[in-house]
């Protein structure tokens, strides 16, 4: 019973979406021992929209976000970001995709040790070989509370000062989504709450579409829309909700 | 713990294998040594042995002057009846046979009329056998009859296979005078040895010996047969009496070790030359080991603190890491000295194709060879691991939960530089004291200064890890400027770890500096050397035998004389003598003509000095006139080969330049006159030719067509005399170069070792660099540009440092005048050469990297 999750809006709207999946199956191994961790995923993130996944473990979310972000293929299905369609792209094609249309934020910030903060923030720009825009960076690292700390290297700096830094980098290339991957999974309650606060302004800022995966109910709340994963099917699209209402929806499907 | 360790290694092959190879091409070089000496030395042996097969004693000349060109004190013909009339001898008989390779040269000329030799200068016999004694005989008739008349030759084996010889032909051979045209009779071997190498040999009656030769009336050897029940000894001493004071008569047995101990002592120089080279491929491959053990362990913190909560003792822990050691040790040297039985092969077929072919007999692996090498191999390996081992039992158990835990730095890392300090401090002061310090004798100055050049490679190893960083930083360079964002993460990479990558680059720089230095100091010998002959020599022509070393036939020099436009023709006669206690070059010089093709750098005298020379007037050279007190006036004797006394006056002191480098003339010099009267058999070392119109075509046409019967000698202009000297010493610069490239392979092995475990270890790194838009290619950019910064360090140390150490080693030895030059050549070749090693080591890792499932790689621990 895979639920058609269609935007708000309606038909004939004129948001473009940025993130297109249509009945995305994912299957693990073969044989007996197969896992099919995603049983038919359709859904459709539209531009500007802070959408969250959740799930309890084993519901396939991070599968999900894998395969939208081009990171694993569907065994079936097809994605496209920003309307192109990336299901058949090979690893050159899928890399370049990357640097244009998504920027990623990791549990671990995966920050590279040498390079100072503003460094790791411009990295994937200088990978693609681009200038970065000077007013850009500064603008960037002004809101992220970083311009003073712009030299530090990341053992210099705190758990949320890193992820910070990784959101910052995600954000550099205005890219047309941004997963990020259990963001708060590796910090305390506070600056889990810094973290998710500057993803939210980020998308009302500058209309950032942001898809993220989570298990944690506070960091679902500050969503645009929460979408519930169970047994690698979609079976709830909540619009914005409180902690009480995710927590529901969570036992519900925990339970079951 | 035990299967712990063994699982380890099993699981991370890729690592363990690498690190093993470390240790296998060292071992393989040991055993490779031994192998192919022991092949050879075993050759020598059978030679040896087989030559007095059916012999009880031997009576020979005595060895009056070591080395000398015409050999040893002939024995008289006539003391052969006498021999055999007395009561326990069974049977004698006569030889010109002389198996040391001093004397009884006679060459084969093949059919285009060239001398049939090796370049490396392997002996060319010419030996009279009396076969109708066979007992006496140590040859082996393969094809045809024993040598019969005047006319007839038997031939080796390998010379007729190889030139296409038959019983039959007829075959050239150049002895004392010009090339005579002989009847092959037969084709033999020498003994059971399979191969005598580049060596050859003719074998004639005994009285045609003696007359090719030279040795009419004489013989090299008289071989004796006891009666049944007469010791060797006791035959021995019964002709004892008999012979005159020049000979000497030893025991079959005694005879076999003396000659032989001559040849063995030239396999023993190969042998510890060769160990010297396994040596440092050994210290690099210990290296190597060192740090790549250190670096899975610092991978393996939570695992070994796991064990330590789990219950496992410090000693459990260290000892699981020296028996993962062990394992590597041993498996490594099986395969090592496996390998080296082919490499024996591989760097005997190095020596022939440089022109030292010697004798082979079947492949000799002894047991001395296994126990060596297995011990050397797990002892290398061992000892590596005891640092790392020790280190290990440091892991606090808490690492277990902790993220990003490290391996706690060791006392001797958190000092390294003031060690360094203090290393290159005493290293500095040794040089310093060695090379400076006035009247110190030769032998401290080279124990200092070794003992400095050792402190100061230990000190720049441990100082090495502060040069990374700015050395990456200019090596790296060009790969930040054209590379891009990958090329800048390259030279980050590079310094993450300086410790690391100052290992690595020093196992590079140990053999990169060595191959500098040897270049370096070659390049000074041979400049030095090419300089001293080309000061000496004033001819426009020289003529020498054709390998450049030996002498040739006289008749030679006189024929050349007399080619169309030669103006001055002087010969220079050569031999050894004995004189004030000491053996010592002698030549003859022509005192009428010498002095237009020499420059004489005279001390006391000048050129006239030549003219009043008379017949026992001498030249002495200021080194053998100082150490024997001489002065003009002063009167010594000399002692030549064959044991004649010969009384003379010094006349004239004279200096080589570069004094030691290519002097061409001995350490005394006579009137040819007296030589040819009082030394047997004189030869030319060279004849030096003054054309009427100086050097032209025409001019060596002419002399080449007058030497036509004397295929050895060889007319060369005088730069093409000059480059000839040295020509045998490129052979040898090659051989090391060889030899060092195994160490520098080595060293390759631990680049390959420290990128892929960098690659493990920045497994997560790597996938995030790819979800950013990293591509595969951008990915193996980085891993190349990083190897190629590290080899690129290791040269830039490495390749000063050995320019610095013959810098040093040219001013220790400044009284030789030895000149100093930089061979740029070779050093820009070693610079590019450390460039490509460096794309070639990455190959491996960078394919690795790029190959990543980012997905994993994200979610890799």
């Amino acid at each position: 019973m895979a639920i058609r999750v269609a935007t708000g809006n309606g038909a004939g709207s004129a948001v473009a979406s940025a993130v297109d999946a249509i009945d995305v199956t994912r299957r693990f191994g073969e044989g007996d021992s197969a896992v099919d961790a995603l049983r038919g995923v359709s859904l459709d993130v539209p531009e500007g929209q802070f959408t969250a996944v959740m799930g309890p473990s084993g519901s396939g979310k991070s599968t999900l976000m894998h395969i939208l972000a081009g990171l694993d293929s569907p065994t079936s299905g097809r994605v496209s970001i920003g309307g192109e369609d990336i299901t058949d792209m090979d690893d050159q094609e899928l890399t370049l995709l990357r640097r244009r249309h998504i920027g990623f934020i990791f549990q671990f910030f995966n920050l590279l040790p040498m390079l100072t903060a503003e460094e790791n923030i411009v990295l994937p720009l200088s990978i693609a070989g681009e200038k970065p825009d000077r007013a850009w960076i500064d603008e960037l690292t002004e809101k992220v509370g970083l311009a003073d700390r712009r030299n530090h290297r990341p053992s210099e700096l705190s758990g949320g000062q890193q992820q910070r830094v990784a959101i910052a980098r995600a954000l550099l290339s205005r890219p047309t989504v941004l997963f990020a991957d259990e963001p708060t999974g590796n910090l305390d309650s506070k600056t889990s709450e810094e973290v998710l606060a500057l993803l939210r302004d980020s998308v009302d800022t500058y209309g950032q579409t942001t898809l993220m995966v989570t298990h944690d109910p506070p960091a679902a709340c500050t969503a645009d829309r929460v979408l519930f994963l169970a047994d690698g099917k979609l079976v709830r699209d909540l619009g914005r909700s409180s902690s009480h209402e995710v927590l529901e929806a969570m036992e519900e499907f925990s339970v079951r | 713990m035990t299967k712990a360790a063994v699982k380890g290694l099993l699981g991370r092959k890729v690592r363990t294998s690498l690190t093993a190879f470390a240790v296998v091409l060292g071992v393989a070089m040991v055993s490779g040594t031994y192998v192919l000496t022991d092949t050879i030395s075993k050759a020598f042996d059978s030679i040896f042995n087989d030559s007095y097969k059916g012999t009880s004693a031997v009576i020979s000349g005595k060895e009056v002057v070591t080395g000398s060109t015409s050999g040893t004190a002939p024995v008289p013909a006539s003391l052969l009846p006498k021999v055999k009339n007395v009561n326990g001898v069974d049977a004698a008989a006569g030889a010109i046979f002389d198996v040391r390779g001093n004397t009884d040269f006679a060459k084969l000329i093949d059919s285009n009329g060239k001398v049939i030799s090796s370049p490396g200068g392997a002996p060319n016999f010419g030996w009279g056998i009396d076969t109708s004694q066979p007992r006496f005989n140590p040859f082996t008739l393969e094809k045809g009859k024993w040598a019969a008349g005047p006319r007839d030759v038997v031939i080796d084996s390998n010379t007729a296979s190889k030139k296409h010889f038959n019983v039959g032909d007829t075959i050239g051979v150049s002895a004392q005078g010009p090339t005579r045209q002989f009847h092959i009779s037969g084709v033999a071997k020498l003994g059971s040895v399979s191969s005598i190498g580049g060596a050859t040999f003719a074998l004639f009656t005994v009285p045609t010996a003696q007359q090719v030769l030279g040795k009419q009336g004489q013989y090299d050897e008289i071989f004796i047969a006891a009666k049944p029940g007469v010791s060797e000894q006791a035959v021995a001493n019964e002709v004892k009496p008999l012979l005159p004071a020049s000979a000497t008569v030893k025991t079959a047995r005694d005879q076999a070790k003396d000659v032989s101990s001559d040849a063995q002592s030239g396999v023993d120089f190969i042998r510890y030359l060769m160990l010297a080279f396994a040596a440092i491929a050994l210290v690099v491959g210990s290296f190597v080991i060192f740090n790549t053990i250190s670096m899975t362990l610092t991978q393996r913190v939570r695992e070994l603190a796991t064990l330590r909560t789990l219950g496992a003792s410090r000693k459990q822990v260290r000892r699981s890491v020296l028996l993962e050691g062990l394992i590597i040790g041993v498996v490594a040297s099986v395969i090592g000295l496996a390998l080296g039985i082919a490499l024996a092969k591989g760097l005997n077929a190095l020596f022939v194709a440089l022109g030292i072919d010697m004798p082979q007999q079947g492949t000799v692996v002894r047991g001395r060879t296994i126990l060596v090498s297995l011990l050397v191999g797990v002892a290398v390996t061992v000892l590596a691991t005891w640092g790392p081992a020790r280190r290990a039992t440091r892991v606090p158990p808490i690492s277990a939960v902790r993220e990003g835990a490290t391996l706690p730095r060791t006392r001797l890392a958190r000092n390294s530089t003031r060690t360094a300090a203090i290393v290159l401090g005493l290293a500095a002061g040794l040089l310093i004291y060695g090379l400076f310090a006035e009247g110190l004798a030769t032998g401290t100055v080279l124990l200092t200064v070794g003992l400095g050049c050792i402190l100061l490679f230990v000190g720049v190893g441990l100082i090495s890890s502060r040069l990374v960083g700015p050395l990456a930083a200019v090596v790296g360079a060009p790969a930040e400027r054209f590379g891009g964002a990958p090329g800048r993460l390259a030279r980050e990479n590079s310094v993450r770890n300086p410790t690391r990558t100052a290992r690595t680059a020093g196992a590079l720089m140990i053999g990169l500096a060595l191959v500098a230095l040897i270049a370096t100091l070659g390049a000074g010998v041979k400049n030095t050397d090419k300089n001293a002959v080309r000061k000496q020599v004033t001819a426009d022509y020289v003529v020498t035998s054709s390998n450049g070393f030996e002498s040739f036939i006289a008749g030679a020099g006189d024929a050349a004389a007399k080619a169309p436009g030669v103006e001055v023709a002087s010969s220079v006669r050569a031999d050894k003598a004995r004189a004030l206690g000491s053996d010592i070059d002698v030549t003859g010089v022509d005192p009428a003509t010498i002095g237009q093709v020499y420059a004489y750098g005279w001390t006391k005298g000048s050129d006239a000095t030549l003219g009043t020379l008379g017949t026992n007037g001498a030249v002495v050279k200021k080194d053998f006139a100082n150490d024997n007190h001489l002065a003009v006036g002063s009167n010594f004797t000399l002692t030549t080969p064959a044991g004649k006394n010969v009384p003379v006056q010094v006349k004239g002191i004279y200096e080589p330049p570069n004094k030691d480098f290519d002097p061409l003339l001995g350490s005394v010099s006579i009137p040819q006159r007296t030589f040819d009267s009082t030394f047997p058999r004189p030869k030319n070392l060279f004849t030096f030719l003054n054309m009427s119109g100086g050097e032209s075509s025409q001019a060596a046409a002419g002399i080449e067509r007058a030497l036509a019967p004397f295929p050895d000698a060889k007319v060369r202009t005088e730069s093409s005399f000059v480059d000839s000297r040295t020509a045998d010493f490129d052979k040898i610069l090659s051989i090391f170069y060889v030899l060092l490239a195994l160490s520098v392979i080595i060293s390759l092995f631990g680049v390959v070792n420290a990128l892929v475990l960098a690659v493990y270890e920045r497994t997560r790194e790597l996938g995030m660099l790819r979800a950013v838009g990293m591509t595969q290619r951008q990915t193996r950019r980085m891993v190349r540009d990083e190897s190629v910064i590290m080899a690129l360090i290791g040269a830039a140390l490495g390749l000063p440092l050995g320019i610095f150490l013959a810098a040093i080693i040219t001013r220790a030895l400044r009284s030789q005048s030895f000149a100093f030059s930089v061979p740029v050549l070779i050093l820009v070749i070693m610079a590019v050469f450390a460039f490509v090693a460096g794309v070639v080591a990455s190959m491996l890792p960078a394919r690795r990297a790029s190959r990543l499932n980012v997905l994993n790689a994200l979610q890799y621990e």
